[in-house]
């Protein structure tokens, strides 16, 4: 019972963080139908920055923390200035390489400034362990679950309730009614990568506090597709529920079957969820028969 | 003064090469390919050798994605099966090289179908996923499978023999690969000229009207998988003889994506442009590092910065190519050869 209470806790943490980057995902593929195949790197580069703010230039936490979220938004306008709307209608082909050149690049810089060596992130996450029913859980896995709730309720009232919100749920419905309603495709647009870009970011934050800075935690971007899929593309309640389905799915096969497997257990469920119902638990039903 | 190119029978209009000047630039290719080796340095052999092999994974990927429209996240999957499937017949079954190879393409097509079947359900995006998943599970049996793969440790494979000569320099095994990647291109450019070419054609332009005028869209699918995963296994066989030691940090995705590079610079479509991507997706990295080693004594700092460099480039060149030059290089040919073509009234 401690165990499953313990791989519960820690499953929901590593859920949660996969529901962040998620939905930097779904918002992008919502309002523009690309795949942003540089969310990972996004993440890490959301990660090194607060490194360099917080180490490297011995900013205190909250401002280096605030300015990491900024220059994040403002690289996910750039990256869709630049790279994805020249390419508006080319063939979908083009939009995954430009986003794959995305993240080359992207890994590119991190090499270059702060090189291949792992750093210590600064620990400003206590990490004290609490004892909650026997099972010991690091405190800062629950924070980490405590911020990701809050940022993903943000995000959703955003969409609900905003003036920006709703006018990417009509661009995300239906481009040119969205249009002649004098919404700005362009602007929303680069609302949208900002966005991915602040929910990268804090998923980084949150995940090199637990794991430390180092290349590895890119590899989130190609973990997160079981996530996205399973919950369904284009639906942002999805993305939630999927990572952390995929989180608890993970924690449980690693801990109950064998170590090892919680690897490509989820790229199973991605293969059964295509198979059966490739539009996911909440996604738009699309059908088009060959 | 020409206006364009015109026939007056079928057979000249079908021709592989149609005008003269095309088939001279044939021969004149030919001849340096044959020559080049005794006049080339090991490096330059070795780099021949790399693109040879890219260009066959590389006209492979280009069945499937750039002739049929489904695209692939797996190419490193499919190299994999062909490489470990070769290196192990041959390591562990004593089986002789020219034996393993086409067995072990036919084992890669066999898994390409396989792993073909959701596009049956899928395109676009959602197939792209499904192969990124194929390519996350080949892996991880590949690395957690050691008593066939030898998991995470390296296979060796005993240098290939023929006719009592060991192919174990670049020298000898560039005749192989020649005749592979010459095969290979013949075998594709007729591929497109016949019926299952072109419906492999139709399906990618619009699978409906594909399917309303006939074609069996499911059968054709597949074959375009079985197809190009024979070749992309070729390219992993001949992967596994020519290195003679494989592991599977040489098949991962990084693989597919530099192949994906390659057919969308060289473009999607193409034959030579399969050719023209390959050769510059191998000798962009190699020129990068030659640079920085000439500039080393400098600079020192390049020496640092060479990885990121290369990485950097790399991805660069992706996006300025699908942002200026979508067709990629084969259509920059085009353009030089139709420039002095019509010259001087180039427009």
């Amino acid at each position: 019972m401690d165990k499953f209470l313990q791989l519960t806790i820690t499953g929901l943490s590593m859920g949660m963080i996969y529901a962040l980057v998620a939905l930097g995902f779904v918002v992008i593929y919502k309002s523009s139908d690309v795949i942003n195949f540089a969310q990972g790197e996004m993440l890490m580069f959301g990660a090194y920055l607060t490194f360099a703010f917080v180490v490297q230039f011995g900013l205190p936490w909250t401002i280096g923390v605030l300015l990491t979220l900024i220059t994040a938004a403002f690289l996910g306008v750039l990256a869709e200035t630049f790279v994805l709307r020249p390419l508006i209608g080319e063939p979908i082909i083009s939009m995954i390489m430009a986003t794959i050149g995305l993240s080359s690049v992207l890994r590119a810089i991190i090499n270059a400034v702060w090189g291949p060596v792992p750093r210590q992130f600064p620990g400003f996450i206590p990490t004290d362990v609490i004892q909650i029913g026997g099972a010991a859980i690091g405190l800062d896995r629950l924070i980490a679950i405590g911020v990701a709730l809050i940022f993903l309720v943000a995000f959703t009232l955003f969409f609900r309730y905003t003036r920006e919100g709703i006018a990417m749920r009509a661009i995300a419905d239906d481009q040119q009614a969205a249009l002649s309603m004098g919404i700005s495709i362009k602007r929303v647009f680069a609302i949208a990568w900002g966005i991915a870009g602040i929910s990268a970011a804090v998923a980084g934050i949150i995940l090199a506090n637990i794991v430390g800075v180092s290349g590895d935690i890119g590899i989130l971007g190609l973990r997160v597709f079981p996530v996205v899929i399973l919950g369904g593309l284009d639906s942002i309640p999805g993305a939630i529920i999927g990572g952390i389905i995929i989180g608890l799915l993970e924690f449980y096969t690693g801990g109950y079957i064998g170590e090892g497997l919680n690897l490509i257990v989820p790229f199973i469920v991605l293969i059964v969820v295509l198979m059966v119902r490739p539009y996911g638990l909440f996604g738009k039903e699309i059908i088009e028969r060959v | 003064m020409e206006s364009g190119v015109f026939f007056t029978t079928y057979e000249a209009d079908m021709a592989l090469r149609r005008t003269p000047v095309q088939k001279i630039r044939l021969a004149l290719f030919i001849v340096f390919v044959l020559v080049f080796p005794f006049f080339a340095s090991p490096y330059w052999l070795n780099l021949a050798n790399q693109i040879a092999i890219a260009t066959i994974g590389a006209i492979g990927l280009n069945i499937l994605v750039g002739y049929t429209g489904q695209i692939s996240l797996g190419q490193g999957a499919f190299m994999a099966v062909g490489a470990y499937s070769a290196g192990l017949l041959t390591a562990r079954m004593g089986l002789p090289f020219y034996l393993s190879i086409p067995i072990a393409c036919l084992i890669t097509a066999l898994v390409g179908v396989v792993f073909g079947i959701p596009s049956l359900r899928l395109k676009g995006l959602y197939l792209a996923i499904a192969t990124l998943a194929a390519q996350e599970i080949v892996e991880w049996t590949i690395t957690h499978w050691p008593q066939l793969t030898g998991g995470t440790e390296a296979l060796v494979i005993p240098s290939p023999m023929l006719f009592g000569v060991r192919l174990n320099t670049d020298f000898r095994f560039y005749w192989i690969l020649l005749l592979a990647a010459g095969g290979t291109a013949l075998f594709t450019a007729n591929l497109f000229r016949t019926r299952v070419g072109r419906a492999f054609v139709a399906i990618r332009d619009q699978d409906i009207a594909a399917e309303v005028i006939g074609v069996n869209v499911f059968f054709y699918k597949l074959l375009a998988f079985a197809t190009s995963s024979f070749f992309v296994g070729l390219a992993g066989a001949l992967t596994a003889h020519y290195r003679t030691i494989i592991s599977w940090e040489r098949f991962t995705i990084e693989t597919s994506i530099l192949y994906l590079a390659m057919i969308i610079i060289g473009g999607l479509g193409t034959i030579n442009g399969s050719f023209f991507g390959a050769a510059f997706m191998t000798l962009l990295p190699a020129m990068i590092s030659n640079i920085s080693r000439a500039l080393r004594d400098v600079a020192p700092i390049l020496a640092t910065l060479l990885p990121a460099a290369q990485q950097g480039i790399f991805g660069a060149v992706i996006i300025l190519f699908l942002v200026l030059e979508p067709e990629g290089l084969a259509k920059l040919w085009r353009n030089i050869k139709d420039y002095f073509y019509v010259w001087p009234f180039s427009y």
